[in-house]
């Protein structure tokens, strides 16, 4: 059962509790998508499996190589082949498998019942065209509204996403807009055509830390706004913290825990994911103690151990540990865990 | 008082903007470090954060001459270093050091590991006869938790956290007194940030380092500050000891500042209060009248918006520079 808290100032209001669905609105199931480099193929994501209830806010953390953004961009189907590929796995979207779909069927449903927010907001739009256009673009295609239907309804998203002066703004180039404006013009396209799940990669990284929480607390309000689930793929585990309603946590290619959000900070249960948050210096945290950090370096993928991928820099690791690789289970009500101390 | 080891005073760095192909003129002027003043003790560590475009970076650069400033003054271990030229710098420059973000930039790909540490000692003519470099180089690996065994590597072969290392073992061959670390773990993954913040504090324990360490991490600059000064705009908008700035801060900028930086506790974030401002940082080329926070600020009245508020002592080693704070 989905027992989803969200996790909100006291000032925010209501939509406190995502929905719980009876069957989850994504449905992650053994994922496994490869990638060929020149040193063999690498499963950049390796049996990957995961549920998004519908309005709720999923966080996928991880570091750099972990797995997350290549989970994000195998749900949409845009990994590039070659040299990746979706080797194994389903991704339930409403209980159809998306990698079963044909191409055309694909795009019909990107930005329209999915939407995808990416890290740079610069790359991810096209300098040519005006940001009305773009915002308008998914209505006209999808909904199959006129151009001045769209571009009026982009004007209308535009102001949702507290832009000033929108007129102007619709008119204006992405290259006219700082880091922030863009930011939440990707978000008005995303929200364009009201998805039922969005994927937001990253997507304040790039950001100052003000304009990061305006543009969080602006995507998290909107999304509930329209009942839009959100997966949102950070390495921050304060933004985790502040936002996710559940944690999906990764370590190369893998998933090693997930809990809902209070349960995995409250009883962080894997040793990675306990390694993480010593390491990291809290703002309200002891400045007299020194940082516990996680020693050694993440895995090189394409040279895996056969055991815990996670095993070379676990202070608690045994020789079991070495040779099979834990597999991920339930060790609590929606709290699963892939190591073999945990049961 | 004893002296600090260096002092910033009224410092301002102007970029100039030119325009034209072929007859090139001045168009306008980037005030990225608009009259900053403050000192720096031996063996202690100043945090200057702020956002993208306040002028941290410039500050650094300019503190340690490896730019010129517009007017100011800086002086490093009592000596006046403001207007000095490359030559007179020179012997100088062993004394401060840099540490810079980007772990993959800054060393040279074609040098050994060996090489690039002990490029600054043959510099500074200091390398001395084979074998003692050889030493001096192992032990400068081991003080950063590298392998000596490891000297005849390339940087290509070592990770960003190992990389950073390399940098700061680089830094730390002239043994200075001084190290500017410009954002020196934000490039690096979470679990290799906190390696890394230990070994710079580790090192200033053992050899009495000063740090002027710069970052958007408010919460790795409390970790590592004894004071923390916090930049808006080419300002230094407020400075005070670490505990102090955190607890209790005084300026509107400093406050939102620390209410947007997300707390890694759910139960936390659900009772804190959040403060967060609109808007994004105005341009340098033409910063607000009055207090350049004014456009932002949730408490500006008239007189933020026509004077310039200056940065005044509070008491203990505070000050702010803000009407709501100015002195009776």
């Amino acid at each position: 059962m989905t027992q989803a808290v969200t996790i909100e100032s006291p000032t925010a209001t209501e939509g406190a509790t995502a929905r719980i669905a009876p069957q989850p609105l994504l449905s992650v199931r053994g994922l496994t998508t490869r990638f060929r480099t020149e040193r063999g193929t690498v499963a950049a994501v390796d049996d990957v499996s995961f549920d998004v209830a519908v309005g709720e806010t999923l966080a996928i953390v991880g570091e750099s190589g972990s797995g997350k953004s290549v989970t994000a961009l195998s749900i949409l189907r845009l990994i590039p082949d070659p040299p990746g590929r979706i080797e194994r796995g389903q991704i339930l979207f409403g209980g159809q498998d998306l990698l079963k779909l044909t191409d055309a069927e694909m795009r019909g449903l990107r930005g329209n019942r999915i939407a995808m927010i990416f890290q740079e907001p610069m790359s991810s739009l096209n300098p040519a065209l005006t940001v009305g256009m773009q915002v308008g673009e998914p209505i006209n295609q999808h909904r199959r509204m006129p151009w001045s239907g769209a571009l009026a309804k982009a004007r209308e998203l535009l102001g949702a996403v507290r832009m000033s002066d929108v007129e102007a703004r619709a008119r204006a180039y992405p290259h006219q807009f700082s880091g922030g404006m863009r930011q939440r013009a990707m978000i008005a396209m995303a929200l364009a055509c009201e998805p039922q799940l969005i994927i937001a990669d990253e997507p304040t990284t790039a950001l100052d830390v003000t304009v990061q929480a305006q543009i969080l607390d602006l995507l998290k309000d909107l999304a509930q706004g329209v009942h839009s689930a959100l997966i949102l793929i950070t390495h921050d585990l304060g933004v985790v913290a502040r936002y996710a309603d559940r944690v999906v946590v990764m370590y190369a290619g893998r998933v090693v825990e997930s809990a809902p959000a209070r349960q995995l900070y409250a009883q962080p249960r894997h040793p990675y994911t306990r390694g993480l948050m010593a390491s990291v210096p809290r703002l309200d945290g002891d400045t007299g103690k020194r940082l516990v950090p996680i020693e050694g370096q993440p895995p090189n993928l394409a040279a895996l151990p056969v055991g815990c991928a996670f095993a070379a820099r676990c202070p608690q690791a045994v020789d079991a540990c070495r040779s099979a690789r834990p597999p991920l289970r339930e060790i609590g009500p929606q709290h699963q865990v892939a190591c073999i101390l945990e049961s | 008082m004893t002296q600090p080891l260096l002092r910033v005073d009224n410092l301002k760095v102007h970029f100039p903007v030119f325009k034209g192909a072929v007859f090139q003129h001045e168009v306008a002027t980037v005030r990225a470090v608009d009259g900053v003043s403050f000192t720096l003790a031996r063996g202690e560590t100043l945090g200057l954060v702020g956002e993208s475009g306040c002028g941290k970076s410039t500050t650094g650069l300019a503190a340690i001459r490896m730019l010129t400033p517009t007017s100011g003054r800086i002086e490093f271990e009592g000596q006046d270093i403001s207007t000095l030229d490359k030559t007179q710098m020179q012997p100088l420059r062993r004394r401060m050091q840099m540490v810079y973000q980007d772990p993959y930039g800054s060393l040279n790909p074609r040098m050994k590991v060996r090489d690039i540490i002990s490029e600054p000692l043959e510099v500074h003519g200091l390398a001395g006869e084979r074998r003692a470099r050889a030493e001096k180089i192992a032990q400068l690996m081991q003080a950063v938790g590298l392998l000596p065994d490891m000297a005849d590597r390339y940087p290509h072969e070592f990770s960003g956290g190992q990389r950073q290392r390399i940098g700061i073992a680089r830094a730390l061959a002239l043994e200075p007194s001084l190290i500017v670390c410009d954002e020196p773990v934000s490039a690096l993954d979470v679990s290799i940030q906190a390696q890394v913040v230990n070994v710079f504090v580790d090192l200033q324990q053992r050899l009495g380092l000063a740090y002027l360490f710069i970052a958007h991490d408010l919460a790795v600059v409390r970790h590592v500050s004894n004071r923390i000064a916090v930049m808006y705009l080419g300002r230094i908008v407020e400075i005070a000891p670490r505990d102090e700035i955190y607890r209790t801060p005084l300026h509107p900028y400093t406050q939102a500042l620390l209410a947007a930086v997300p707390v890694a506790d759910p139960e936390v974030e659900r009772a804190r209060k959040r403060v967060t401002i609109s808007g994004e940082i105005p341009s340098a080329m033409n910063p607000p009248s009055g207090c350049r926070f004014h456009t932002r600020c949730p408490h500006a009245f008239a007189r933020c918006r026509t004077d310039d508020p200056p940065l005044v002592g509070m008491g203990s080693g505070r000050a702010a520079a803000c009407h709501l704070h100015a002195a009776p």
